[in-house]
């Protein structure tokens, strides 16, 4: 599905992605953990393409494709999703039009005909729905005035509307209560069809009480410092990354 | 004089059919108009605006009377006291039937003429307004929408002005007078249309309002005529104490639309909202120019303006707010916010705020700006093509003010009219 090999990446003129090797076959879900700074965000935005994300060396083959040659959109056609750490408010747009215009271009790219109008805004009420999702949101500006839990879950609505083969989720857990936490993690493990693909960033070992990975690998300093199974969350819950920064030093 | 200004002063002195009673007032425009000297481009109100498209056409006649039923092409569905003129000309067969509180100055009774003289063409600056002179030399008839004391207007009233172009290029005057007396409510909405074949007029338009104590009107003022069409237009508003004004305006470019809104708050506790739209394309210009006097303490004045000005098209916003010194506790907000979509599109924005009082809130600014790349790379990211991603954010910049508009039927004519031009267009509610 995804292999990342000696990936270097740099933001503004520093390196922050250091020589990342990483591997994700069809149907694994991987936990990517580690301090601050340690360069967890900026994968998944390498990843999507990003501007301003400049990759230094390194391959990506996605789908056996060449990633990083394809442009952002083409991306996102080939089946790479990214749930966004701070989803974008964009008022004048609604939500409807925004997802319908992304799902037509998915559909597109796959050689499947265009859903009427009709049946879109009947998926997307269903849809909106299964994130507790009022589908009055529908209609106002994509993001505009939802709160933090509804942008998260307007994130999850748009991976389960868009249905990727890799979906990258950007501590979509950040700043959740635990009940919108639920329900981001319902609808993750509701995608979960033994094909596709997830690669899960977050802060919190909580999240992966209820998006169960497969592996569990600890970020640092730009690059993979340790790599365990779901055990390791919970070691690093109870020990810190104080540990692995020595060990991988 | 030049020859311009002789030319039109000809073709006024040519109509005799204004009622003996706007004789005064025809007069004082002539002399003024005679007297005026012609802008120039050191003419601080007209700076950016050349007048040359106006007087490279040779201008043969007024409007005349086409056949009847022409204007009813374009109009909002609407439920509304509707009067349409073509080129000027009352279209009586397009319009609604004759109705009380909407009359022609010719059709005027006795109090309703009072009116008339009372307030039109006193409402207006003409020294700072030159077209309002051409427009008082002229003045043969025009409407009056006046509403009595206490009364709320059922119905919208729906002004069109159809354009279609004629053998040999014409002027069209429009003239407008709004009195809303205490209390009063009414809906105006008007609309400035042309057919799509090139047009070869110049509508000089003037709307005159005056809002009596604690009144209220909801305006409209669409422009959206093919570009080819000269258009000089202004709105001029008196607002009395605790009066309110909301107001819309959008503009699309032609190759010389200039429009002008002067709002006076005059009574204190008055309130004026006033946002606007333009958007020229091509070789277009628009031209807003918006002058907002507070002569009374406690008033508010909320204004927005958005503009797109797209490949080597030109816009012109100029936005003053003036306080003068009795106006204590004002509060005054003015935004601007343009959009280039090309390399050679311009815009020449300037905000203007000018404060003579010593306790008052304002707050003024213009941005000039491209497309958010994080909101670029946020669609792009959800599989939409740059190009689209695009159009959806110049269309969602606009589209923001449509939204507030509380009269559903124009805001889904204009939404469906932008979608089409942005090429957004969907069926998706």
């Amino acid at each position: 599905m995804l292999e990342i090999h000696n990936l270097n990446a740099r933001v503004e003129g520093a390196d922050i992605l250091r020589n990342l090797s990483l591997s994700i076959k069809p149907g694994e879900v991987h936990a990517i953990m580690g301090p601050n700074g340690a360069g967890k965000s900026t994968l998944g935005n390498v990843l999507s393409g990003r501007p301003g994300y400049e990759v230094t060396s390194g391959e990506v083959l996605f789908n056996g494709k060449n990633l990083l040659e394809l442009e952002i959109e083409e991306r996102a056609r080939e089946g790479l999703f990214l749930a966004f750490q701070y989803p974008v408010e964009i008022p004048g747009v609604t939500n409807m039009e925004f997802l319908k215009a992304s799902v037509d271009a998915r559909r597109k790219h796959l050689g499947m005909p265009d859903l009427s109008s009709f049946d879109f805004m009947k998926l997307a009420r269903e849809t909106s729905k299964k994130v507790s999702l009022d589908p009055a949101f529908l209609k106002r500006g994509v993001n505009e005035g939802f709160s933090g839990g509804e942008k998260k879950r307007n994130e999850i609505m748009q991976m389960m509307l868009l249905e990727p083969n890799l979906c990258i989720l950007d501590e979509t857990d950040s700043g959740l209560d635990i009940d919108a936490l639920q329900v981001v993690a319902a609808g993750v493990n509701a995608m979960r069809d033994g094909k596709r693909s997830f690669i899960v960033v977050t802060h919190y070992q909580r999240l992966l009480d209820y998006i169960v990975p497969d592996y569990v690998h600890v970020l640092a300093a730009g690059r993979i410092v340790k790599t365990g199974g779901k055990d390791l969350a919970l070691e690093l819950e109870a020990k810190g990354y104080a540990w692995l920064e020595d060990e991988g030093a | 004089m030049t020859d311009f200004q002789q030319q039109a002063l000809q073709l006024a002195s040519q109509q005799q059919n204004s009622p003996v009673w706007l004789r005064p007032l025809r007069g004082e425009g002539t002399g003024q108009w005679q007297r005026a000297s012609w802008p120039g481009r050191r003419t601080e109100l007209w700076k950016y605006t050349p007048l040359q498209a106006l007087q490279r056409t040779e201008f043969q006649r007024w409007g005349r009377a086409l056949p009847q039923g022409v204007g009813s092409a374009s109009l909002l569905p609407l439920d509304a006291i509707r009067l349409v003129f073509v080129n000027g000309v009352f279209d009586a067969q397009a319009s609604t039937e004759p109705h009380a509180q909407v009359v022609h100055f010719s059709a005027a009774s006795e109090p309703q003429r009072a009116l008339i003289e009372k307030h039109l063409g006193r409402i207006v600056n003409t020294e700072r307004h030159l077209f309002a002179s051409l427009s008082n030399a002229w003045v043969q008839d025009g409407v009056l929408l006046h509403v009595p004391r206490n009364v709320i207007l059922d119905k919208p009233v729906y002004i069109v002005h159809v354009s279609i172009p004629e053998a040999e290029a014409v002027i069209v005057n429009q003239r407008l007078l709004v009195v809303l007396e205490e209390n009063a409510k009414a809906e105006l909405i008007e609309h400035f249309v042309s057919d799509a074949q090139a047009q070869n007029s110049f509508v000089n338009s003037l709307t005159e309002v005056s809002i009596g104590n604690n009144a209220e009107l909801q305006h409209y003022r669409i422009n959206l005529e093919q570009e080819q069409l000269i258009h000089i237009g202004g709105v001029h508003i008196d607002l009395q104490r605790d009066a309110r004004y909301r107001g819309f305006t959008i503009a699309e470019g032609s190759q010389l639309k200039r429009l002008d809104y002067q709002i006076n708050h005059r009574g204190a506790g008055a309130h004026a909202a006033l946002n606007g739209v333009y958007l020229p394309r091509n070789n277009q210009l628009v031209d807003y120019h918006t002058n907002v006097e507070h002569w009374a303490p406690h008033c508010t004045t909320s204004e927005v303006f958005r503009g797109i000005i797209s490949d080597s098209a030109r816009a012109v916003f100029n936005g003053r707010i003036l306080i003068h010194p009795h106006a204590q506790k004002t509060l005054a907000e003015l935004s601007n916010r343009n959009l280039l979509t090309s390399d050679k599109a311009e815009v020449d924005t300037k905000p203007e705020l000018e404060i003579y009082a010593d306790d008052v809130k304002c707050a003024h600014g213009a941005t000039v700006s491209q497309l958010d790349d994080t909101a670029m790379y946020y669609l792009q990211s959800r599989g939409v093509s740059k190009t689209q991603a695009r159009t959806m954010l110049s269309f969602g910049f606009i589209n923001e003010l449509l939204q507030e508009l509380p009269r559903a039927e124009v805001r889904d004519y204009l939404h469906h009219h932008l979608a089409i031009l942005f090429g957004t267009a969907t069926d998706l509610s």
